[in-house]
């Protein structure tokens, strides 16, 4: 098999807030009926973390769940163990009604870290981000300039913005204009 | 600038990251129809400068569609609801009694 690279091959623009393209990431796209208990467990089981309430994500290092819709939810793993995890989802929701599929090469994952980089975001984003609004653990689905991204919060000065890895590249401009153009001083 | 409740979400999303269905509560005329109702299903629509009803989905978000009750004159918000029902709820039409009595929509007061 040809080996897999990510969108931007790491690709870093350091600074006070600096954008970083995160490598390879696992990602399951799942669709079905989140008040199902097996499901949870599952969901659970695969990442090792609690299932993540609405607009949330809970994550653990790669591991983690984060909140879609009310009918669907983004299970991350490693890379590697992508393949694994989606065999045990398929396993447990056997004659269920749902979806899951791997959809790990067709996304891009870049971190924004650094002193304002919620501002970074708050610049590029209609969200709310001011911090009664936003506050980590957080994750909104939403847009980035022109194209459709989803963000975590990871803590105060990091958040883990995840897009479609044909506008990897344009969106790791925008965040890297918007962290360029400095602090705005709005949040305090 | 509209900013509407996603009831799907549970969160203030922003115009930009909604897109607008046209008006609400249309009945969906079918083969059975006589051509004035289906001709009313596909070009009538309300056009009202004060209270309205719209659907629009949550296209950048959750992908759902849900239903809006606002004013077209002063983009005053009454209220959004899951699109999933034929009219508007009660609590809807209560707030909309509250800011616009005597208000009316298609066959809604």
């Amino acid at each position: 098999m040809s080996e897999a690279i990510s969108a931007l091959q790491g690709r870093v623009t350091a600074g006070e807030v600096t954008i970083r393209e995160a490598g390879l990431r696992g990602m399951i796209t799942l669709r079905g009926d989140l008040a199902d208990k097996q499901l949870r467990t599952v969901c659970s089981a695969v990442t090792g973390v609690d299932f993540p309430g609405l607009g949330k994500a809970n994550c653990d290092g790669q591991k983690g769940l984060c909140w879609m819709s009310p009918d669907e939810l983004l299970v991350l793993a490693p890379y590697a163990e992508v393949g694994e995890a989606l065999a045990q989802i398929d396993k447990a929701l056997t004659g269920k009604h749902y979806l899951a599929e791997n959809v790990s090469d067709a996304r891009a994952v870049m971190m924004v870290e650094g002193a304002y980089a919620r501002e970074v975001i708050a610049k590029l984003s209609p969200v709310d981000l001011h911090p009664d609004s936003l506050a980590p653990g957080d994750f909104r689905r939403t847009r980035l300039g022109q194209v459709a991204a989803a963000f975590r919060m990871q803590d105060e000065d990091t958040f883990e913005v995840i897009c479609f890895r044909s506008v990897a590249a344009y969106a790791f401009d925008l965040l890297t204009a918007s962290a360029g153009a400095g602090r705005v001083g709005h949040f305090r | 600038m509209l900013i509407l409740h996603c009831p799907y979400c549970g969160m203030d999303v922003d115009e930009t990251d909604l897109h607008g269905g046209g008006q609400a509560h249309l009945t969906r005329e079918g083969p059975g129809s006589t051509d004035a109702e289906f001709e009313d299903y596909l070009f009538m629509r309300e056009n009202p400068k004060g209270v309205h009803f719209e659907r629009w989905r949550h296209v950048y978000g959750c992908g759902k569609w849900f239903h809006a009750a606002r004013c077209t004159n002063t983009l005053q918000v009454f209220g959004t609801y899951p699109a999933q029902t034929l009219e508007p709820p009660k609590e809807i039409c209560e707030a909309i009694s509250a800011a616009r009595p005597g208000w009316s929509w298609g066959a809604f007061k």
